[in-house]
């Protein structure tokens, strides 16, 4: 388990570049651009059950949804920050990847702490500390549940036709 | 207890009496717009298109734009497909490569109209709250959802209301205050809020209107939303736009507001995003000398006619600094088309600008206008992130078109004041 740390106001193009919005869209395809003008050694060393801290206003910017997809592909277990931009926060959603609001975890982790989550009970571990954030709504409980929104939507319309 | 402009149209298209911040609600939208992102929404969902269609072949408005003409052949491809799509399920709304900027489009066709909701898979949807309505930006998974459903859930946001007082002064302008704004309440201080603008909006031309609400995004912004008064009503009727009186809702003069503030119009004065966050607000002061390598007017932010005037009346009869390019890029292929009969593109390319075709490319560093390491661009457009524009090692520098105008003359961030005197 690493901790990826980063500042304030991480936008769509750091964690996407622009660039690459109208030719990659599969999850191969991004991998290897995640982070690429914020961190050149993230795409290369990111492991499945490593967690993201940052500050405020994290997911800034643009509607691609990049940055969402492949957080949850290379199995970044959930993007921790003091906030979240909106787009950012209903595209985490809709691909199930798990985003937890404590700008006080944030703030207490330091370099080397162990670092675990508990998403049903609404608790992060940092350190020897503990930290809740508040669940979320039924609504998009739901949505997470099902795997993500195309799964939810895919299984709703099932049950309408049937 | 009175409410709010959002929590009016989210109550109404709920089919709630009332609505409260925070709650959650289902909505259909009015209209779902996508661009070149369609190729990769439709490819998500392509078994559930054969086996249940699109909801409604009047939902979606789909604008090719962000990379126009294909720059590569993946490009054309997703364009291709995008075309397939449209013939395939009759789609009313498609408008192909050269017809303008998505946001300009839906705004002058007269897609946006007072009280409806608009969603777009691309952030700065946020644009029509210039006419009234309430339009927000969403990810290409949900736009996918969306164009099987017709539905989706939104959360009622809390409301900033900025009362403006006075009128702008030439040089200063709509970018300058927004810019202003963003810069005074920060990239994130209307995160997940909506944004009223009240008091002397009538100063302000649509024009004006959509420069400001299209930034609203920078702010973090759900909606930024303007009053249907007489000048939208005027821009209505002279497009050719319906619209009903009973649809165009504003908020009760007793709504409740999570934060107020006033900006006086009369004491703005130009300003600068220096790189590389929107709300790291600068006066040209502070950054005038700075050398440039690329002046860039146009885009959805700033790409009007009256944007385009505004640089032909200060670069007629002048030639830009042979140390900077100048890039042209109208919104519409109806903007270029009026700009062209008044002359102001002869008198801009003459002065010695680069025309380019009403698209985004540039402005994400997807298609064209890419600057090398080390260079500076002032902009017209709406965001300086670092990369933004192709390169992670260049520099962005937004500001309003009569800066970049001037500055463009001197090669360097110049005070649009000097000309104006």
């Amino acid at each position: 388990m690493r901790v990826w740390k980063y500042g304030d106001d991480i936008n769509t193009d750091m964690l996407f570049p622009g660039k690459y919005t109208y030719t990659c869209s599969t999850v191969e395809e991004i991998k290897p651009h995640l982070l690429e003008d914020l961190d050149t050694e993230f795409a290369s060393n990111v492991q499945k059950g490593d967690f993201i801290f940052a500050g405020k206003n994290f997911g800034c910017g643009s509607s691609r949804e990049q940055p969402a997809l492949g957080l949850k592909a290379v199995g970044i277990r959930a993007v921790v920050a003091e906030s979240f931009s909106r787009i950012f926060f209903r595209a985490s959603i809709n691909q199930g990847l798990l985003l937890i609001e404590s700008p006080e975890a944030v703030r207490s982790y330091s370099a080397g702490d162990e670092v675990d989550v508990d998403p049903v009970e609404g608790k992060i571990y940092v350190g020897d500390k503990t930290f809740s954030f508040p669940k979320l709504p039924p609504e998009m409980l739901e949505i997470i549940e099902a795997g993500g929104l195309l799964a939810y939507t895919k299984k709703k319309l099932e049950t309408r036709k049937n | 207890m009175g409410m709010t402009f959002a929590e009016k149209v989210l109550a109404v298209k709920s089919g709630n009496k009332e609505v409260v911040p925070g709650q959650i609600v289902t909505v259909k939208p009015d209209h779902l717009l996508t661009h070149d992102n369609t190729s990769a929404i439709i490819g998500k969902i392509s078994d559930e298109l054969d086996k249940y269609g699109v909801v409604r072949d009047d939902l979606s408005i789909i604008v090719l734009d962000h990379v126009i003409p294909a720059a590569s052949e993946k490009n054309a491809a997703g364009h291709k497909k995008i075309r397939s799509f449209v013939k395939e399920h009759h789609l009313k709304n498609f408008f192909d490569v050269g017809e303008g900027i998505c946001h300009q489009i839906v705004y002058e066709k007269g897609f946006a109209k007072p009280g409806s909701i608009v969603l777009g898979s691309d952030s700065h949807t946020c644009s029509y709250g210039a006419v009234g309505a309430f339009a927000s930006g969403i990810d290409r998974t949900e736009a996918a959802s969306i164009m099987l459903t017709g539905e989706t859930w939104l959360k009622v946001p809390p409301t900033i209301k900025i009362t403006l007082k006075g009128s702008l002064k030439y040089p200063a302008s709509a970018k300058d205050l927004i810019l202003t704004i963003i810069g005074t309440i920060s990239a994130d201080g209307a995160g997940y809020k909506a944004v009223e603008f009240h008091g002397d909006v009538s100063s302000l031309s649509m024009d004006e209107r959509f420069t400001i609400a299209n930034m609203g995004v920078e702010m973090g912004a759900k909606v930024t939303v303007f009053p249907v008064d007489e000048t939208a009503k005027e821009f209505f009727s002279s497009n050719n736009i319906s619209f009903s009186q009973n649809d165009a809702v504003w908020a009760d003069p007793d709504a409740e507001y999570e934060r107020e503030l006033t900006f006086n119009l009369d004491e703005i004065k130009p300003v600068v995003a220096a790189p590389h966050t929107v709300d790291n607000l600068k006066s040209i002061k502070d950054v005038e000398g700075t050398p440039i390598d690329q002046c860039f007017i146009g885009t959805c932010t700033n790409g009007r006619l009256s944007d385009i005037k505004i640089a032909a009346s200060i670069l007629k009869g002048k030639k830009i600094s042979p140390d900077t390019r100048l890039l042209i890029l109208p919104a519409s292929r109806k903007i270029l088309r009026e700009a062209m009969a008044k002359g102001y593109i002869d008198t801009l390319i003459e002065a010695g600008a680069l025309l380019l075709p009403p698209g985004c490319g540039p402005c994400l560093g997807a298609h064209q206008g890419a600057l090398a390491p080390g260079e500076k661009c002032l902009s017209t457009a709406n965001r300086n992130f670092k990369g933004r524009m192709g390169c992670k090692e260049a520099e962005i520098f937004l500001a309003s078109p009569a800066t970049v105008a001037v500055s463009a003359i001197y090669g360097k961030i110049t005070d649009p004041g000097k000309e104006a005197e």
